[in-house]
């Protein structure tokens, strides 16, 4: 298969009830995780409000944990909002693989925009370029509210849900992204890319600071212009 | 309140503000550039290797990395045995689940 989703303007949509469906399990693991945000920024001084703002704000969780543990652990300002804006910063490229499946007025795709994440963009990724819209907001509406309430269970006290590493929930992510990721690789320009961006992040993980690598791998998409 | 810890909390509404805008600036810059509007070509030949480039990159980074460092531990177990239940052509649920449970076992053997 080539990749040619622009031959395709009109594929059918999951729809947004479906794509909330389809993220089901991971709203579980989601809500595993915001809890242990929420202990954990609790322990390092943040409060209650403050962890419940962020989650409602932020939205993405590697930014979130690495602002707690920075600070908590006696790191600046600077270091703390640098090492999240740079684990942020894939939402550029994603954004940008997103756009063309988001309609509507500027402030209808601005708040739109807000319900990607790395869990609803990987559910809503059809595997030929394109994104289903609704089912990406569908998915990132369910995660949304479960991402909240997991924060709000662990700052009133969310000990009972365990730790989430205990139960090897930090596997989970690794193993939606392959199963998301194999269905994809049927062209060689997709082979070269997937191959091209694990190699990119592996190499940079001890000589760059988190957030980097990932960003370096959306580089790998250069194999989009790849001729056989 | 002492002077120190002042700084602490004020410090702490400031990167839940810095951070918070900077993520959803950087979600937004996208949808809200090019929204609904189909890319050109030849950037749409991009976008479209752009999924298997960064999902592979979130495979390895969140199975091999702990902090700066490459590590092989019971995540690298839960990894294989998603991939079983991929060739299988298992449904993405079992995945995931073979998954956390491989990787729960390992780790309270």
């Amino acid at each position: 298969m080539i990749l040619r989703p622009w031959a395709y303007p009109n594929r059918p949509s999951k729809g947004f009830t479906d794509g909330a469906r389809a993220s089901l399990p991971l709203c579980l693991v989601l809500v595993a995780f915001g809890a242990s945000f929420g202990i954990l920024a609790r322990a390092n001084g943040f409060g209650m409000v403050a962890p419940v703002v962020m989650s409602l704000t932020t939205f993405t969780g590697a930014s979130q944990f690495a602002v707690v543990s920075i600070l908590g652990g006696g790191g600046g300002l600077g270091a703390a909002v640098a090492a999240a804006a740079l684990l942020a910063s894939r939402y550029v490229p994603i954004g940008l693989s997103v756009a063309p499946a988001l309609h509507g007025s500027l402030p209808r795709r601005f708040i739109q925009s807000q319900m990607v994440i790395d869990e609803s963009w990987a559910v809503a990724n059809r595997g030929d370029g394109t994104i289903d819209g609704p089912a990406l907001l569908g998915a990132g509406f369910a995660l949304y509210l479960s991402w909240f309430a997991g924060t709000v269970l662990g700052v009133i006290g969310g000990d009972f849900i365990g730790d989430p590493e205990a139960l090897g929930l930090d596997a989970a992510f690794p193993a939606l992204f392959l199963a998301l990721l194999v269905p994809q690789m049927k062209s060689a320009q997709s082979r070269i890319a997937a191959v091209a961006g694990a190699l990119i992040a592996v190499i940079l993980v001890p000589f760059t600071s988190a957030g980097v690598p990932v960003v370096a791998a959306s580089l790998a998409c250069l194999a989009g212009w790849w001729r056989k | 309140m002492p002077r120190r810890l002042v700084a602490k909390v004020s410090d702490m509404w400031l990167a839940v503000i810095l951070v918070g805008a900077a993520a959803i600036a950087m979600k937004a810059v996208g949808p809200v550039a090019v929204g609904g509007r189909q890319l050109p070509r030849r950037a749409m030949l991009l976008v479209g290797a752009l999924a298997p480039a960064l999902l592979a990159a979130f495979v390895v980074t969140s199975t091999f990395a702990t902090g700066k460092t490459l590590v092989v531990d019971e995540r690298a177990l839960g990894l294989a045995a998603a991939a079983i239940c991929v060739a299988c052509r298992a449904p993405l649920l079992a995945a995931v689940v073979a998954a956390a449970v491989v990787t729960a076992i390992a780790r309270s053997v």
